[in-house]
């Protein structure tokens, strides 16, 4: 199982990671200053050649919580089929992490769509623009702070004449 | 006046690129579901694609934070709706691993058998409508034909079918009767006529050899490095499949009976051959769970106060009732641990994941879905430049791109 690639990693990083287990997922916490370094690690010498999922996380509220949002890297060995979860914070006001996408050509849609839900941005992605939501949207609608129900956005959106349309 | 020959060559225009600009969908039959590509042509020709996607966006996850783990299932029935039992066995499976329940041997065959009948209805449609989007009607009249008896076996099962929200947390919402296993052994009798005439039809056809061998090619390399999972990976020649490697619900015991079918050409052709060896695979299962139906309850008993209770325990026993109440009322329901778990199946278009946050409460925090389609639809522009125009119904159709998976 995964456990032996904690101590090469907390050798080369120290203080920098983290790990807990539940069920059968094992997860490394990194903080995100490192977030880069760890990944590529795990990648070029450890074989995880893949990444599952990308997903990110509000914790606003969240008992015991003392960050903001966290982002999940469910990273694959394509070879083994191991699994490894590597999971990083990043605070209010300006939430960022470094892109994967030159790693992972994967991560594109998925940090589009982190961005596109959360607000989290992804400075060096080739093109981080909002993905399931129109362009003119000005919230992140998986915040906890954005309202289940309501009128929503639609006063926001530009109204356009039979003339214009 | 006479006609002068030009010398294009000396033309101010001779070094421009004629390149157009061409809106496909979001309303369009060849894309089936509701995408938008955005084509960049020379002549006929691709040079760029850009989809563009959320026209199907209705906040699948934003809901799954605000309906408990039971009642979350009917709106996950319509993520993949071509295959909706799978999703559903996928969603309590993450859970059930969070609240770390064991099911019973019973359920597990019987949630085993909807998976693959959800594989093979997939694999069904998406073999058919690629076929029929190539020309080819009959093969797809032929396969939808065969769904039909599927429908009616999931009908049997749950009195609904096409969105039968049949799985419970600990569980299924009702056992399933004889009639429903004599149901499924005269399809897996029938099955296999019908495969072989899809495979007469369109294995050795020309036209659709044609329009299928080497386009939209994908390396193993870049099946892994993009995150393809499933069929698309499979036929890239990444050996990984979810029923082997982290063997689920009666998979394990069931190894014996399939095994994972794998192709290395990568292109839309190798997909196709790849899906329908799997339904082939995917009958061997049902066939090996069906006659090896352990008995015994199908929910865990009602003392464990984890399954909604059967109509008859909650009318006519006092736990049953207790326990009713218990899971309904909205300041009790379930007790989770304040944790969080991933939990994935391999369902019929790749890798089926749920990141599933809790915080202590019956409803999850956060439900992430990993949607196979969205992962596999990001490939697409990759697949298509330099193929011409004709080529996109040959590729989105051997994708298997479901847009409410998409978007969700």
């Amino acid at each position: 199982m995964p456990a032996n690639y904690f101590v090469p990693l907390q050798q080369k990083f120290g203080d920098a990671v983290r790990v807990e287990e539940f069920r059968d997922n094992l997860r490394v916490i990194v903080t995100a200053e490192k977030i880069y370094a760890v990944l590529t690690t795990l990648k070029d010498q450890f074989g995880f050649n893949m990444l599952a999922d990308l997903a990110g996380i509000d914790y606003l509220g969240y008992p015991d919580a003392t960050d903001r949002f966290a982002v999940v890297y469910v990273l694959m060995n394509a070879n083994t089929a191991e699994r490894i979860f590597v999971k990083t914070y990043v605070n209010d006001p300006d939430p960022e992490l470094p892109t994967v996408t030159n790693l992972w050509r994967g991560a594109d849609w998925m940090e589009r769509e982190v961005f596109d839900m959360f607000g989290i941005t992804f400075p060096g992605h080739p093109d981080l623009r909002r993905i399931l939501m129109p362009t003119e949207f000005t919230s992140f609608p998986l915040r906890k702070d954005y309202p289940l129900r309501g009128s929503g956005e639609r006063h926001n959106f530009e109204k356009l004449t039979r003339a214009e349309g | 006046m006479p006609l002068e020959a030009l010398d294009l060559s000396t033309e101010a225009g001779a070094d421009q690129e004629f390149l157009y600009t061409l809106n496909f969908g979001p309303q369009h039959p060849a894309t089936h579901t509701t995408l938008r590509l955005i084509l960049t042509l020379d002549g006929e020709t691709i040079v760029k694609a850009v989809p563009d996607i959320g026209y199907l966006h209705s906040g699948f996850e934003k809901l799954g934070e605000d309906l408990d783990f039971n009642q979350y299932v009917t709106i996950v029935d319509r993520m993949n709706y071509i295959s909706p039992v799978a999703n559903e066995i996928a969603w309590h499976h993450t859970v059930e691993k969070l609240l770390g329940i064991e099911i019973t041997p019973r359920c597990k065959y019987i949630r085993t058998i909807l998976a693959e009948l959800a594989r093979i209805s997939d694999h069904l449609l998406c073999v058919g409508a690629a076929a029929l989007d190539l020309g080819g009607l009959t093969a797809f009249l032929y396969a939808f034909n065969e769904r039909e008896k599927i429908y009616n076996i999931i009908e049997q099962a749950s009195g609904q079918r096409f969105h039968p929200s049949f799985t419970r947390v600990g569980g299924l919402m009702n056992d399933v009767t004889d009639d429903w296993v004599k149901l499924i052994r005269v399809f897996t009798n029938s099955f296999p006529k019908v495969h072989a005439d899809v495979v007469r039809l369109l294995n050795r056809n020309k036209i659709f050899i044609d329009r299928t061998k080497g386009i939209g090619t994908l390396t193993k390399e870049e099946a892994i490095n993009m995150s393809c999972t499933g069929p698309i990976a499979r036929s890239a020649g990444v050996v990984r499949d979810l029923r082997k490697d982290e063997p689920y619900l009666a998979y394990g015991e069931l190894a014996g009976s399939f095994k994972v079918a794998c192709s290395k050409g990568g292109d839309c052709l190798a997909r196709y051959l790849v899906r329908m060896e799997e339904m082939v695979q995917s009958v061997n299962i049902i066939k090996a769970a069906v006659e090896n139906l352990p008995s015994g309850p199908v929910n865990l008993h009602t003392e464990d106060k984890l399954n909604i209770p059967d109509k008859a325990a909650t009318y006519r026993s006092i736990e049953g009732l207790i326990q009713h109440f218990e899971l309904f009322m909205w300041n009790r329901r379930f007790e989770t641990p304040v944790n969080e778990v991933y939990g994935a199946h391999e369902t019929a278009n790749g890798e089926l994941g749920f990141y599933l946050v809790s915080d202590g409460s019956a409803k999850a925090w956060r439900a992430r879905t990993r949607p196979p389609s969205f992962i596999h639809f990001a490939i697409f522009p990759h697949l298509i430049e330099g193929h011409q125009i004709s080529d996109i119904p040959a590729v989105l159709g051997s994708l298997n791109i479901i847009a409410a998976e998409l978007d969700r």
